[in-house]
Formats: C-alpha cells, sequence, structure tokens
C-alpha cells in the first residue's frame, strides 16, 4: 500500500528542500567561526596588550539575527546623522530609486514610442544610444555632481540614467513590432494616430515595454547603493558603508540581506503588473 | 457600368526591379469590374495572383500602383469604415475580450453613442453571430476558431459597412464549423442587405454564397478573366443546390478554369472594351455540356 502512497505535491517538496538547504547554510556558517579565546588562559602580557578584547571576525548568523530582530523590531528611530532605524534608510533609498526610475519612465516610453514608430528617428538616435547605453551609470557622478551642484539629486539623476536605457529600447522595439495586422484594424476603424497609440499599440507594446521596466528597476536598485556609498549621507548604501567603517559587520550583513529583501519585493511587484498586461495570441 | 456601386478601373499592382537584377514585376493589370449594391461576389484565383492585394486596395490598406477604386461615386482613398473588412487570420485584439473587440469597433463608429448603446448593439451583432451566454467575455486565445471568426465577422457586421470585404474567412476552419459560420454570413446578409466581396479558394463554397464568381489568371499579370453568374435562386439550401441543373455546369466551369485556363491565360491581354471581364451565364436552353472528362478526375 505504501507504494500507492501520493507523493507531496511539487511545491510543498520545493519548500522543504530550501528549508534544508538554509539550515545546513546556517549551521556551517555557526559552526566555522572560531570561538573567542578564554580570558583565562592569556599570559598577562596578553591581557595588557588587549588580547582579552573580542577580535573581530565574522559574526555568526545567531547574532545577525539577534541584530535583524532588534533593528526591525524599530525601523524607523532617528537617533542623529549616523544613527537611523533600518527603515528610514531603505526608504530613503527607495525615494531616490523611484523618483529617477519613473523620471526615467516618463521620458524612455514616449521617446521609445517615437523612435518604434518613425524608422527615421530610429536611425538618427541609434548612434546615441548605443554610445550612451554601455556608460556605467557611476562614470556620470562626478559630472552630475558638478553641474546639478547636489548631492541628492545627482543621486537621482544616475538612477535616471542607468534605468532609462532598457525602457527606451524595449518600448522601441515593443512598439515597431506590433503586429501589422492589428494596426491595420485601427487603420480600417478609423482610428486616429493617438487612439491608435492607446487602444492598439499601447496594449500590444505592454508585455515588451514592462520587461524593459522590470530589468530598469533591478538596475537601479543595483545601482542605489553604489550611488549612496559615493554620495553619503543616507540609504541604505551609505547604511552598509558606515557600518563598515564602524566595523560592526553584524549590522553590514544584516543590510545586506535587506537590500536583497526590497529588490526581490521590487521585482515581485514589476512582474506581478507584467503578468497583467500578458496576452495570450 | 459608372453607375454601378462600387467600380474597379484598370487597377495594377507593380513592384520595381529588386537591385539583385531581373526585371519589375507586375503582380495583375488591367483588372476592372464592378458590383451592383447587395450584390454578392466571390473571387478565385490561385496563390500569387494578388488577390489579396486587390482587396486590401479595396479595403485602403493598400495602394494600386495605376487604376482606381470608385465607390459610390468617389475614389477610395485609404481606409474607412464604410468598408469593413474580415481579415483570414481574423486579426482580433487579443487583449481585450470578445465583446470588447466589437464594442471598440462600435465606439469608433458612433462617437457619440451612450455605454448602453454600443453595448446594446454589439450585443446584438453577437448574438446574430451566436455568440453569447458568457462566452462573448472570453479573450479570443480561450475560443475556438470558429468562435473567432465569429467575432470577427460580428465585429464587421456590426459597423454596418456599406461594403463588406472577406479575405478567404473560412480557410482555417473544418467543414462542419465552416458550413454553420458560411450560413450565418449568409443569413446576416440577407437581412442587412450589404455588399459583399469575398477571397475564397473552395470552389463550393463559392457556388453556394456567390451571386457572381470572379475568376483571376495565374500570376504575375494576372488579370480577372471572367465573371461567372451562378444563377441559382435563393435561398440555398446546401443539399438542394446541387440538384439544381446549373450546378454542375458551374462547378464544372470553374475547376476547368483553375486546373487549366488560368494557365492558358496567364499572360493574355483581355479582348473585351475596358479590359472587363467576359461574363459567363448558364442559362435553361444551354443544353450542352461545357465540362471535358479530365475534369472530373480533377474533381475526384
Amino acid at each position: 500500500m505504501e507504494g500507492l502512497s501520493k507523493p507531496l505535491p511539487l511545491r510543498v517538496r520545493s519548500i522543504i528542500v530550501s528549508v534544508a538547504i538554509l539550515v545546513c547554510a546556517l549551521g556551517l556558517w555557526e559552526l566555522s567561526i572560531p570561538p573567542q579565546q578564554a580570558a583565562g588562559e592569556l599570559t598577562e602580557y596578553e591581557l595588557l596588550t588587549g588580547g582579552g578584547a573580542p577580535k573581530a571576525g565574522i559574526p555568526p548568523p545567531s547574532q545577525v539575527m539577534t541584530k535583524a530582530w532588534e533593528q526591525l523590531s524599530d525601523p524607523f528611530y532617528d537617533a542623529g546623522p549616523n544613527d537611523k532605524g533600518i527603515g528610514i534608510q531603505i526608504g530613503y533609498s527607495l525615494y531616490r530609486v523611484l523618483t529617477g526610475y519613473f523620471l526615467a519612465a516618463a521620458v524612455a516610453i514616449p521617446l521609445g514610442f517615437l523612435i518604434g514608430m518613425s524608422p527615421l528617428m530610429y536611425r538618427a538616435l541609434d548612434p546615441y544610444i548605443q554610445i550612451l547605453k554601455p556608460i556605467s551609470p557611476l562614470a556620470w557622478m562626478p559630472l552630475a555632481l558638478f553641474v546639478i551642484g547636489d548631492s541628492q539629486a545627482s543621486a537621482i539623476f544616475v538612477i535616471f540614467i542607468c534605468s532609462i536605457w532598457p525602457m527606451l529600447i524595449n518600448t522601441a522595439f515593443g512598439v515597431a513590432n506590433v503586429r501589422k495586422d492589428w494596426i491595420n484594424v485601427a487603420r480600417t476603424h478609423e482610428l486616429g494616430s493617438l487612439k491608435t497609440a492607446f487602444i492598439v499599440i499601447l496594449p500590444a507594446a505592454a508585455p515588451t515595454i514592462l520587461t524593459g521596466m522590470r530589468i530598469s528597476i533591478g538596475i537601479a536598485w543595483l545601482v542605489i547603493v553604489a550611488a549612496e556609498m559615493l554620495v553619503g549621507g543616507t540609504g541604505i548604501g551609505y547604511y552598509v558603508w558606515n557600518e563598515w567603517n564602524n566595523l560592526d559587520l553584524t549590522s553590514v550583513i544584516f543590510s545586506i540581506l535587506m537590500i536583497g529583501v526590497v529588490g526581490m519585493i521590487l521585482d515581485a511587484i514589476f512582474g506581478a503588473v507584467q503578468r497583467a498586461v500578458q496576452y495570450a495570441e | 457600368m459608372a453607375k454601378s456601386f462600387l467600380s474597379i478601373e484598370g487597377l495594377a499592382k507593380r513592384f520595381p526591379a529588386p537591385s539583385g537584377g531581373g526585371g519589375p514585376l507586375t503582380v495583375f493589370e488591367d483588372v476592372s469590374f464592378s458590383i451592383e449594391k447587395g450584390e454578392f461576389v466571390c473571387i478565385i484565383g490561385h496563390s500569387g495572383c494578388g488577390k489579396s492585394t486587390i482587396m486590401n486596395v479595396l479595403a485602403g490598406l493598400d495602394e494600386a500602383t495605376e487604376g482606381g477604386v470608385i465607390m459610390n461615386g468617389k475614389e477610395v482613398r485609404g481606409p474607412s469604415l464604410d468598408r469593413g473588412v474580415v481579415f483570414q487570420n481574423y486579426s482580433l485584439l487579443p487583449w481585450l475580450s470578445a465583446l470588447k473587440n466589437v464594442t471598440f469597433a462600435v465606439k469608433a463608429r458612433h462617437k457619440n453613442w451612450s455605454r448602453e448603446e454600443v453595448l446594446a448593439h454589439s450585443y446584438k451583432y453577437l448574438e446574430m453571430v451566436g455568440l453569447s451566454g458568457g462566452a462573448e467575455l472570453r479573450k479570443p486565445s480561450q475560443l475556438s476558431g470558429g468562435m473567432r471568426q465569429r467575432v470577427s465577422i460580428a465585429r464587421a457586421f456590426a459597423i454596418q459597412p456599406e461594403l463588406l470585404l472577406l479575405d478567404e474567412p473560412f480557410g482555417a476552419l473544418d467543414a462542419l464549423t465552416r458550413g454553420t459560420i458560411q450560413d450565418e454570413l449568409l443569413k446576416i446578409w440577407r437581412g442587412t442587405n450589404q455588399t459583399v466581396f469575398m477571397i475564397t479558394h473552395d470552389v463550393d463554397e463559392a457556388i453556394y454564397l456567390a451571386d457572381r464568381i470572379l475568376l483571376m489568371t495565374n500570376g504575375p499579370e494576372a488579370r480577372v478573366a471572367e465573371s461567372v453568374e451562378v444563377g441559382i435562386p435563393r435561398p440555398r439550401s446546401r443539399d438542394e443546390i446541387v440538384e439544381h441543373p446549373h450546378y454542375y455546369k458551374v462547378r464544372n466551369h470553374l475547376v476547368h478554369f483553375l486546373a487549366r485556363r488560368s494557365k492558358e491565360l496567364a499572360g493574355t491581354k483581355s479582348t473585351a472594351p475596358g479590359g472587363k471581364p467576359e461574363t459567363v451565364r448558364f442559362g435553361a436552353e444551354d443544353g450542352e455540356e461545357p465540362a471535358r472528362p479530365s475534369i472530373y478526375a480533377i474533381n475526384q
């Protein structure tokens, strides 16, 4: 009879394996940290030279979890410029990312439409896009700081410049490749160009555009950490660097995890929007 | 003849010589025919003779190199809601439900209608093609090929165009579904008295549906060589139509044309004045058999 029992669903089995991997990894991490030597075994000389003080080392996961609990139970405290809750730091980063990102979308999507609908503009703008696209967004930082003058705005500009390309290119590609039949449907129904754009081209190209938007938000979140390490002041990137300067590796590891979690949430949101505009032919 | 509802005059489509060498290509030329109001006309020809191009020119989606199309005394320039098109691949917008595919067309036609008027009008046409009871709320991808073509036909009829253009509308459907939708098409056509111009590859379909069948010679340099009057009274029924004395005469004539004469006539010039196709009519007194034995072999 046991051979006939139904195997657990794939979903459940995958969760079991995931949890097992987590437990193993955390266990290995915990075990691989050498224990601090007890003060009793030290000579007087060693004690005098500071040998009894705890050595800086990779903190064990238990310590990181304690830190996480501590931070997440009060994420929005504000005790001066160098001591803010993780919620506030992430909030600053999200503010910069979303501002730069939506400014980029506001430029990239209409411009992408133009490029996609006009072969002339496509050819005319293509060389600029090809040159500007591979530039590392941080390379813009000195110029941005000089021209804009404000470090906050410069960080937003860096996000703007890095998230514009995938959206621009995908919008242009999606718009240029809308099926001719659907355009003909619009034409035989005497839709004007604005109506054609909104009733036919935008929904037809939406899955491609959303793919570009999803790639862009991922890049923006990658870049903000580096940008904030440079401009400083606030934000999750600054927080990581600041905790490194404080030699607080527990906080560094905790904030690395938080960067991952926020990135995952952003991607999941755009993934959901992408599924909503997806259509089957 | 200038008073015809639709008149096609000296249409030609040529492509310039390709850069790799070779001469310019003439797909078709001297295509002239006319269609009266309320007529159901089918056009038959082999692939590559430019049937679809002619249809696209009528729809205003494509431009002919020479000649022109006059509908209701006005030259056809660009697409218009006066000419409804049913495309071969249905061309429904896949992100809209069947109902919304129709309402968007109705809204384009009647810009000042209220939501209720648009909905009522759309439902009327969807019910006419047998799409109701929840199926109209599905996306095209969730509908069968036959259902999709029904939506496409409902959309075209719902805008009440003066001329309905059908490009091989039943090509991708199985024989049973095809029969049902043909009947529905005839029913709506009789009810609305619209003018229909349809491309088909199917000889039996053309005889069953059309008042007149235009025959095209093979491309390149194709032309409309003949205009065959079916002459079988309506309403026609699928089983009785074959009993009619004209049925096999018309059918054999069409099959013979497609099997042999379309090739023989390819590239020849029309002898009729103005390039009009030769009218072929089978009268009751026309007793002799126009068919030849070879045709029956092809028919099997």
